[in-house]
């Protein structure tokens, strides 16, 4: 019986006892050996040992900064990645990230299909390392159908026990992973075992234990197929060029159990074995075709090539090949990959200038900003001696390691001083405005004119901010205001 | 529910049995968790209702078990700020403005006290940036009629200005017009030479000598002679360039005929000492603070 036939088999009888809905069909894939598989537990390696070492990992940022590598500091709105700060304002950073992120996903899906989902998604690491605990306790799939099939007993009791545990343990590891990412992940550990952790600590603890353990071990691949929107709209990304895990109809049709006698009726080389659907993690059957649920993971190849071995076939009835290769070879033909297509250079040319765009962006960061905002009323003050005097609240950025004795200036206004808001008798041409290391700080700015001084409604004046220990400079372009008439005039 | 089961024969997919104009709707049905999920999403909402305040009958509404309310949420929440705010504001009204400048946090909190009671109270005659505007002083300008350090601004908004209360401040203008002391021919010599030599508006040959005079002899004594204003009775200063009245030559002459003299409320009765020391505070940092 095919996969696709149980399935009928489970909906007709479903129907039958008037069920609107359909019960989920188990999936008992079995273990494999091959190529596909190897490149599979290497990347499950590689991104396991990135997630669970990558927040013990030092970086030295100087006394009295935090030592973590990767570390994002929610409480003090500061995101460290090795060498590197980020600040809130920096989000577009962020969004420049994802965006590029998107794009090479999509040139990636249009060049291999889904290789992120067969490979890197956490949904299918987390998801492959528990089917690893399952098989290593529970035994391989015919074992596991038997076991489930049969009565509750010692045997089944214990090995459905440790299973659970061994996953709700390794569930619990990755959500107490996820919160070093939150915070300096020692401290975070010593205060987790002596109960002194904060609320949210053991709250996303659980939580993620609890999406970990439902997900990778309950929800698994129902997850790929009606929870996550991206294979509902990879479709769009992939074409008859894309390589995709295709099994190769037009040389295993008619299929056929048994020998391939000359004198009997013709036969292709698949010999029905069920080896690609058994090992199926998605509980599909690539013989029917590019499918919705199909991850791309390409362990139906490992399974199928070791059938093709032993009956003496060539490797490859299921293979990575494109549809339009296919179609080719139906016809005697091949054709070779084409990794240039308009669309594919439509995503690399999308990634290479976003790319770029983050990287200068990245790159040409100040560590000095200004704002000025002009006070909302009065527009201007006429002082008692004839002059005018403007209010603004200027924001000043230092995002360098240590304090800025910053020195504000005022340009294209004739005569005018400075005055700090906090001290408007004492004036000044050049007002310094400290900020300490690492911070914002926003201080209130008067500037004056002397009595009788040229005005307009609007006068453009720029904000000149320099930090005389580095020799950094950013100016801003404000307005003063002042009567529409001159000063002075008689009425 | 169908009773046969039909399958489409292009897809071999089990229709519902449904059928429009020809077309025949495939079965293709939900998971069952999904399902289970929702009826889960059901049991709550009802716990939900238990516990919360949910279902309304004719005057009035079940509370739920827990009794919550989110006005008596506000009002605890609001008297937990009152709390915090309590512990700064007692620190103002004990400490001396001295000590109060040298600490940021209290000024913090006096700045944010005074900017708001600023904007209820004060706002509707002195504008919104305490610029003022005809016949109601102008604050942030530094013209200060009855001083501008912390303890006078403290003073005059607690007592006011001819507000009736026992120590408001008061001072009269004398109507040297209507009471017959200056005739009008000298009202316009004095208004003359106050309007050039204080306002600073010069006046084409007209001879300013007599109005000199004039001044010297009635207003020298309160305003000064070199026109600065006396802040002890709350005699403007002459000699600027912003005038209580505005800079017209009229309102010297309607000043010294028949005077306006403006009155500010006392605010002891509505305003705690604390809060008046934080919105002389905030008076006193918008620009003009002696």
């Amino acid at each position: 019986m095919s996969r696709v036939h149980e399935r009928r088999v489970q909906l007709e009888k479903d129907l039958g006892g008037d069920h609107l809905y359909a019960s989920r069909v188990r999936v008992y894939s079995k273990a494999v050996k091959g190529k596909m598989r190897r490149i599979k537990w290497a990347v499950l390696a590689f991104c396991l040992t990135v997630y669970y070492l990558l927040p013990w990992l030092r970086w030295d940022r100087g006394p009295g900064r935090p030592t973590q590598a990767v570390l994002l500091d929610v409480a003090s709105r500061r995101y460290y990645f090795f060498g590197l700060e980020f600040w809130p304002q920096d989000i577009y950073l962020l969004t420049g990230t994802l965006i590029v992120a998107a794009v090479a996903l999509f040139l990636v899906t249009s060049l291999f299909g889904r290789v992120w989902c067969g490979y890197a998604c956490p949904q299918t690491v987390w998801t492959d390392l528990f089917m690893w605990f399952e098989r290593e306790i529970e035994g391989d799939r015919n074992e596991r159908m038997k076991r489930d099939a049969g009565p509750l007993g010692f045997d089944k009791l214990w090995r459905k026990t440790a299973k659970h545990a061994v996953w709700l343990f390794t569930a619990f590891w990755t959500g107490g992973a996820w919160i070093m990412y939150f915070a300096d992940a020692p401290t975070i550990t010593r205060e987790f075992w002596t109960g002194t952790a904060p609320v949210a600590a053991y709250f996303f603890i659980g939580l993620f234990t609890f999406t970990t353990y439902a997900l990778a071990g309950w929800g698994r691949e129902q997850v790929c197929t009606y929870m996550c929107p991206w294979p509902r709209f990879q479709s769009a990304m992939l074409d008859e060029q894309s390589l995709t895990t295709t099994y190769q109809a037009w040389r295993g049709e008619p299929r056929a159990r048994g020998k391939r006698d000359p004198g009997a009726r013709p036969a292709g080389d698949c010999v029905d074995c069920a080896a690609c659907y058994s090992a199926c993690p998605m509980g599909i059957d690539i013989r029917d075709g590019i499918q919705l649920e199909c991850i791309n993971c390409g362990l139906c190849i490992d399974a199928c090539d070791h059938v093709m071995a032993i009956t003496g076939r060539p490797k490859g009835l299921i293979a990575w090949d494109t549809l339009a290769d296919q179609k080719a070879k139906q016809e005697g033909r091949s054709l070779a990959f084409r990794w240039l297509r308009p669309r594919t250079m439509i995503y690399f040319g999308a990634l290479a200038i976003a790319g770029t765009v983050m990287l200068v962006a990245l790159l040409l960061r100040a560590p000095i900003a200004m704002d000025a905002e002009h006070d909302r009323a009065p527009l201007f003050v006429p002082l008692p001696d004839g002059g005018l005097r403007n209010g603004y609240t200027l924001n000043l950025t230092n995002r360098t390691q240590r304090a800025a004795p910053f020195v504000l200036t005022v340009r294209g206004l004739p005569g005018a001083v400075l005055a700090d808001g906090t001290a408007p008798q004492e004036r000044h041409t050049a007002l310094t405005l400290p900020v300490v290391a690492d911070s914002i700080a926003d201080f209130r700015v008067l500037v004056i004119t002397p009595p009788n001084a040229p005005h307009a409604a609007r006068w453009p004046i720029t904000f000149v901010l320099r930090d005389p220990a580095t020799g950094d400079e950013t100016t801003y372009a404000a307005a003063f205001f002042g009567p529409a008439a001159a000063a002075g005039g008689g009425r | 529910m169908p009773g046969k089961i039909e399958k489409d024969s292009v897809t071999g997919t089990e229709t519902t049995g449904h059928e429009w104009d020809g077309i025949r709707e495939l079965n293709t049905p939900l998971p069952k968790w999904w399902v289970y999920v929702w009826i889960a999403s059901i049991v709550w909402g009802i716990g939900y209702m238990l516990v919360y305040p949910s279902v309304p009958y004719g005057p009035g509404y079940f509370h739920g078990l827990l009794g919550y309310s989110s006005r008596s949420h506000v009002a605890h929440e609001v008297a937990e700020v009152d709390a915090k705010r309590d512990i700064y504001m007692k620190k103002i009204a004990a400490q001396p403005f001295s000590a109060i400048e040298k600490n940021p946090q209290l000024m913090q909190v006096a700045e944010t006290a005074g900017a708001i009671t600023f904007a209820e109270n004060c706002q509707p005659c002195h504008g919104q940036g305490g610029e003022g505007r005809l016949g109601y002083p102008a604050l942030a300008a530094g013209a200060w009629i009855w001083g501008g350090t912390l303890p006078a601004i403290r003073q005059t908004i607690t007592y006011g200005i001819r507000s009736g209360d026992p120590q408001a401040r008061d001072s009269q203008m004398p109507p040297f017009g209507k009471s017959g002391m200056l005739n009008a021919g000298q009202i316009q010599q004095v208004a003359s030479f106050v309007w050039s030599k204080f306002y600073g508006h010069p006046t084409k040959g007209e001879d300013i000598a007599p109005g000199a005079k004039i001044f010297a002899a009635n207003c020298a004594v309160c305003h000064g002679p070199q026109g600065q204003g006396n802040p002890a009775f709350g005699a403007p200063r002459l000699a600027s360039h912003v005038h209580l009245y505005g800079d017209f030559r009229a309102s010297i002459v309607r000043q010294v005929t028949d005077p306006r003299m403006g009155v500010m409320p006392n605010w002891n009765k509505r305003l705690d000492p604390a809060t008046i020391k934080a919105v002389a505070i905030y008076v006193h940092d918008l620009g003009g603070g002696q």
